[in-house]
């Protein structure tokens, strides 16, 4: 995998949460904020349905990062990402980036979570050590 | 009508985690995590890890609630009903493994407004029971219309 240099795209991935994931996330989380739970709640406050948790979705970035060194945690230094369009269930994320820069062991990749023209988490800025 | 600042600098405060296998599988699977060391104790140890590991992006679960009291503190004064969660950073330290006792402490770097959107950003830094950082949280939280 070390083969990567800057400008190279990475693997990046694609899943698609089903309706029930959102609940699955709260539980391993904590977050039971309703806004991604509660259909009703949701759109009583104008949303159009259950959102996706933001961090569920930074944590699909982390796992792209990881997967570059080989499914190693540890490998993972610092994440730094914006969260922007509300993400969906049923409905497919691609996680999707590029490697900005490669110094000696340190790798930083630059990536973007989208469900099609929507970008969910933009600006993520990962720093690898391999 | 000016923002609200004097809660910069404030600290809360702290709160204490321990991590628990299971808990880090549940976790796991529910992100498409499939690598071992997350669920299986001699895996974890073949890979150098003190026990099962947790992945990095686990530590919403123990820092997040250090700034639950944060969030809700009148001198804060955030308005709920237009605030996103804008941004997200995590600088990580020593893993984080089953067994492991964290302790968050949560305080506010700064509050200020642009484009008439008032930014709230707080940070975590989660330390384990041998007094290693496993994870510096930075957390963004903007408000529509301050």
């Amino acid at each position: 995998m070390a083969d990567l240099n800057a400008g190279d795209a990475i693997p990046g991935l694609s899943v698609t949460p089903d309706k029930y994931l959102p609940h699955r996330y709260a539980g391993a989380s904590g977050d039971f904020n309703p806004i991604h739970i509660d259909p009703e709640f949701a759109k009583a406050v104008g949303l159009p349905n259950t959102i996706l948790h933001g961090l569920y979705m930074m944590g699909l970035v982390a796992r792209s990062a990881t997967d570059i060194a080989g499914g190693d945690p540890k490998a993972l230094k610092k994440l730094s990402v914006q969260f922007r369009g509300m993400g969906a269930p049923e409905t497919e994320i691609v996680v999707s980036g590029t490697v900005k820069s490669v110094d000696g062991d340190t790798l930083v990749i630059d990536t973007v979570a989208a469900q099609g023209e929507n970008q969910t988490i933009r600006n993520a800025e990962a720093e690898i050590r391999l | 009508m000016a923002i609200k600042t004097e809660a910069i600098g404030k600290e809360w405060p702290t709160t204490k985690y321990e991590v628990g296998k299971e808990k880090i599988g549940e976790y796991a699977r529910v992100i498409g995590l499939d690598n071992p060391v997350y669920f299986d104790r001699e895996a974890a140890k073949a890979a150098g890890y003190r026990d099962v590991v947790a992945p990095p992006m686990f530590c919403v679960t123990y820092s997040a609630p250090a700034l639950g009291p944060a969030m809700f503190d009148p001198e804060v004064g955030m308005n709920f009903a237009a605030m996103v969660h804008g941004g997200q950073e995590f600088e990580w330290g020593e893993p984080a493994c089953s067994g492991d006792e964290i302790t968050t402490s949560a305080k506010c770097l700064e509050i200020f407004e642009k484009d008439g959107k008032g930014f709230y950003v707080f940070e975590t830094r989660s330390i384990n029971q041998n007094g290693d950082e496993v994870v510096k949280g930075t957390w963004t939280n903007i408000v529509r219309g301050v």
